[in-house]
């Protein structure tokens, strides 16, 4: 096969409506009679609802009804699924608003639906709320100690889950018998992921038909329908249509089935007039699910030579006040796993309590356990490698499982498929130029100038599976991916993929695979996602699945459609099937290259079915169900070289070199892109962004004037390279990207600042790296 | 009550009955329908919603409608003329300046505002001129070789 597209970096086809105002959002939708809700949310972090008085709201001209927690109940509407499931796990019901209780700021205790959104927001605050207000608790290590108020009746002691993974005693023997031992305790702060678009959800009834249509932002518009028609509001699967069109951004954050989209597809049959809900950007803070927010004492134990011996890691994990859909996975998982990073580990324990707080839940947010693995496992390399006198990266090479030990068995359950980390860490200290900077360093510093290189060597695992492994962790939902590829009498091609994007560029790199395969120009190719309407029942974009589960799906059904499209040569040709070559969109009998069939002609025979195969069925079309053999292990190095200025605290990042490995490349534009904005990502984590709740467990930071998110003055240009180790076992080669960014980049930047706060004898400083930290550890430390 | 406004949209002359309160960003998207302006945090500091008003970058969700009486606005929608795109619009299109595009419109114009100040920006220059637009995927590296393709556009074409 000539290859044509694939691994070219073409610019994106979704563009021209972007960059032109004609991208189609949720809230750029409208239908005739359509009215809004806006949601009437709880200022108390935890309380008692005495009662609800909707009259005054009721009498504001333009106001159509006003619904509570109980008027939904009432109606038979059930809790939120939570669709990850650990064994003896809590699992508190949670209602799309409140029936009895509070319990974060921000929960929905009622919806005023009206004729416009000014009149909505006006009359929600009409809605009188009598709370008895109830102590509250929002640090997950605080609401383990005795005599915390409980955030449910079922966990008096707040604790959902504990879970384990590893050998324990053979870790403590380990530890019993090391030459050195190192224990760091880290806070891995929560996250608010803000996507610049906010959430937003549209829903129409047509009682002539009984069937609902909902306009949502979902990363997996299936998923949507599956939960909120079959778990939550009892309408026949089949009678919900679910479009997730335009989206902007998710970051995870969209992933969830939140109250919002279930109270507006049960409010619309309700008032019997299409509703839509759009977020402010207040509702996002207190609302979207947040990320992280782990308390984690790790240690990591080596021989006399500097070889890791094991790992020891206990974490609480904040759950926030209701399990979201898929928490219970993301601090086990998602994390646990993670933890033998690039390293031969001979053992490792590491467990974790979740705990509900009175707090926004928490679920997947951009590396979803990985970052925090990550952040684990690189920060004790860091301090390892220091405590022993020994360079950070020498340290990391001595412990690299080899590139002849794959496929390797991690002692957390992974087996890693293939990896070259020694590659990708000379190449990344290679373009960094590594020698020159370590002098540069020291004269920098007897100059009173404090430059740190940081490192992080990164392993992510990605796009989950197979569906029978999951399940039989907890998943309860498998996780493969569809793909229906529909060919046209005239050599079109509309791809349905089950896959979502919302940023990722899908309509570009999907239609090079397909271009490339069925040797057509990519005009002629069509990329649909996000409407069940239309597309097969599909897991969505998550994890960074899209590519590796999602991308061979489509592999699949071409494969399929390439074989039908050989029958019907061979008998247009009057050739044996094995003996036609397809090759450049072209179908001949080998070596008779000038008599062919282009695949046009053999569409359209394929539709008229005149001449045509006996026995076989007209048309052309395909679909395939991918569930994949084990995840794809993307890795690499980044390093991150800062200026800590002492007089102010204030970090400014110099250079960052990213040298990623996710295998064979789809479109190397989109994925440099992706690498860029996950390290803008993770350097906010390091560097900037913060939830912070008060004692009352009030979100004080509850605006972007309060939480920083990365600006463009902020970052500085990143210097991007790969390797390539293809994945073995999927038919592309291709990894994940999309997250690798945010995995690598926090542990990196935080390294960098430590290194270079090192000539003051700074161990540790927890995230955000704020200049007032910072300034205040060198004060402390120079007074010391 | 409301109150009668004259504002000219992408050259279109509209007369329209309006609340005092109602937000430029709602006038423009809901009563004109033209939704290529974006709203993504309604305190002004996202800059999904910024148009030119009279020429100049505002973020039109802390501006009244009726403050607009008698303006000249540009969106995103009449940026390209005769089917041909501006530079800043090729610029973000060949250097992947974009990922989910919610951002984009806001980013392009704010990006206007600067190359008629200042033609010829530096990298740190563009990055000063845009910390008032957030972006959440594209970590901006792209949006600033974005701005500069255009710079270079349109001083040759000067």
């Amino acid at each position: 096969m000539a290859t044509r597209y694939f691994g070219v970096a073409m610019k994106r086809r979704e563009d021209p409506r972007f960059i032109t105002g004609r991208g189609t959002y949720v809230d750029d939708l409208a239908l005739p009679g359509l009215v809004y809700a806006a949601m009437v949310r709880s200022p108390h972090a935890h309380a008692r609802i005495k009662a609800i008085h909707k009259e005054k709201a009721l009498q504001h001209p333009g106001v159509i009804a006003v619904f509570t927690g109980k008027d939904m109940v009432d109606s038979g509407v059930k809790s939120l699924p939570c669709g990850w499931l650990l064994p003896g796990m809590k699992l508190p019901p949670h209602y799309p608003m409140a029936v009895d209780k509070v319990r974060h700021v921000g929960e929905i205790v009622a919806v005023v639906i009206a004729q416009d959104r000014y009149t909505a927001e006006d009359a929600a605050e009409l809605v009188e709320v009598e709370y008895e207000p109830l102590p509250a608790v929002a640090d997950g290590a605080k609401a383990l100690q005795p005599g915390a108020p409980a955030v449910h009746d079922e966990a008096p002691d707040n604790v959902c889950f504990r879970w384990s993974i590893g050998d324990r005693e053979k870790t403590d023997e380990a530890f019993r018998r090391a030459h050195r031992t190192v224990k760091v305790e880290l806070v891995n702060q929560r996250l608010i992921p803000n996507a610049i678009e906010p959430r937003a959800a549209m829903a129409q009834y047509n009682p002539a038909t009984d069937e609902y249509t909902l306009w949502v932002t979902s990363q997996n518009p299936h998923v949507h329908r599956l939960l909120l028609a079959a778990f939550v509001l009892g309408i026949p699967e089949h009678k919900l249509r679910v479009i997730s069109p335009d989206v902007g951004g998710g970051f995870g954050s969209k992933i969830f089935v939140y109250p919002e989209e279930t109270i507006v597809t049960w409010a619309t049959k309700q008032v019997g007039r299409p509703v839509k809900w759009t977020a402010r950007r207040r509702e996002s803070f207190v609302s979207d699910a947040h990320g992280r927010d782990h308390i984690t004492e790790a240690e990591l134990a080596v021989d006399e030579k500097g070889k890791i011996l094991g790992m020891r890691v206990k974490t609480i994990a904040n759950l926030g006040a209701y399990l979201s859909t898929f928490a219970p996975a993301i601090p086990t998982y998602l994390y646990g796993t993670l933890l033998s990073g690039q390293y031969e580990i001979p053992t490792i324990y590491c467990e974790v309590t979740g705990v509900f707080t009175h707090t926004t839940p928490v679920d997947a947010y951009r590396g979803a356990g990985r970052p925090e693995a990550t952040y684990v496992v690189e920060r004790l390399m860091d301090v390892m490698a220091r405590e022993l006198g020994e360079d950070p990266a020498e340290f990391r090479r001595k412990n690299f499982i080899p590139p002849d030990k794959f496929p390797y068995q991690t002692p957390v359950a992974l087996q890693y498929d293939s990896g070259n980390y020694e590659g990708a860490l000379n190449k990344a200290l290679e373009v960094i130029r590594y020698k020159e900077l370590r002098q540069q360093q020291e004269e920098l510093r007897k100059q009173g100038r404090y430059i740190g290189i940081g490192f992080s060597c990164y392993i992510e695992a990605c796009g989950i599976a197979p569906s029978q492994v999951v399940g039989s962790l907890g998943a309860q939902a498998g996780l493969w991916e569809s793909a229906l590829v529909r060919v046209h009498p005239t050599g079109k091609v509309t791809v349905y993929t089950g896959s979502h994007t919302h940023g990722q560029g899908h309509e570009t790199a999907f239609a090079q695979i397909v271009a490339d395969e069925l040797g057509i120009p990519i005009e002629d190719v069509e990329i649909i996602h996000g409407d069940t309407g239309s597309v097969p029942f599909g897991m969505g974009t998550y994890g960074s699945r899209s590519a590796p589960v999602g991308g061979s799906a489509i592999v699949l059904s071409l494969q399929k459609i390439k074989e039908k499209a050989r029958k019907i040569a061979a008998h247009l040709l009057e050739a044996a099937e094995e003996d036609v070559v397809f090759e450049d969109g072209k179908f001949y009998v080998k070596g008779v290259p000038d008599r062919f069939k282009t695949f046009q002609e053999v569409a359209l025979q394929a539709y008229l079915a005149h001449n045509y195969p006996p026995g076989l069925e007209p048309g052309l079309e395909a679909s395939s169900f991918y569930d994949p053999k084990n995840f794809t292990f993307p890795f690499g190095t980044h390093i991150a070289v800062v200026d800590v200025d002492p007089e102010t605290g204030k970090v400014k990042i110099l250079r960052y070199v990213a040298v990623d490995d996710a295998g064979r490349i789809i479109n190397p534009l989109i994925a440099e892109g992706q690498v860029h904005g996950g390290i803008a990502q993770g350097i906010g984590q390091a560097l900037l962004e913060g939830a912070v709740y008060d004692e009352n467990a009030q979100l004080l930071s509850a605006s972007l004037l309060d939480y920083a998110l990365p600006r463009a003055d902020d970052l500085p240009s990143f210097e991007i390279d790969h390797t390539v180790t293809p994945c073995p076992h999927n038919p592309l080669g291709v990894k994940g990207i999309g997250e690798t960014g945010t995995i690598a980049a926090t542990a990196a930047v935080v390294n960098a600042v430590m290194d270079a706060l090192t000539p003051f004898g700074i161990r540790h400083i927890d995230m955000p790296l704020t200049p007032e930290k910072i300034w205040r550890a060198i004060r402390e430390a120079r007074a010391a | 009550m409301k109150v009668p406004v004259t504002v000219t949209v992408n050259g279109q002359v509209y007369q329209r009955e309006v609340e005092p309160r109602l937000l430029l960003v709602h006038f423009i998207r809901e009563v004109l329908g033209l939704t290529g302006t974006h709203v993504g945090c309604d305190t002004s500091q996202c800059g999904a919603c910024v148009v030119l008003m009279d020429g100049k970058a505002v973020k039109s969700c802390t501006v009244f409608a009726v403050q607009a009486d008698g303006a000249q606005i540009t969106t995103i929608e009449g940026l390209a003329r005769n089917g041909q795109l501006h530079p800043l619009q090729e610029g973000f299109w060949e250097m992947h300046g974009l990922q989910c595009g919610f951002c984009t419109p806001g980013m392009i114009l704010a990006a206007y505002d600067l190359l008629q100040r200042n033609p010829n920006p530096t990298d740190e220059e563009i990055r000063h001129a845009l910390e008032g637009n957030y972006c959440r995927c594209t970590g901006y590296h792209n949006i600033v070789r974005a701005v500069r393709y255009a710079a270079e556009k349109l001083r040759v074409q000067a």
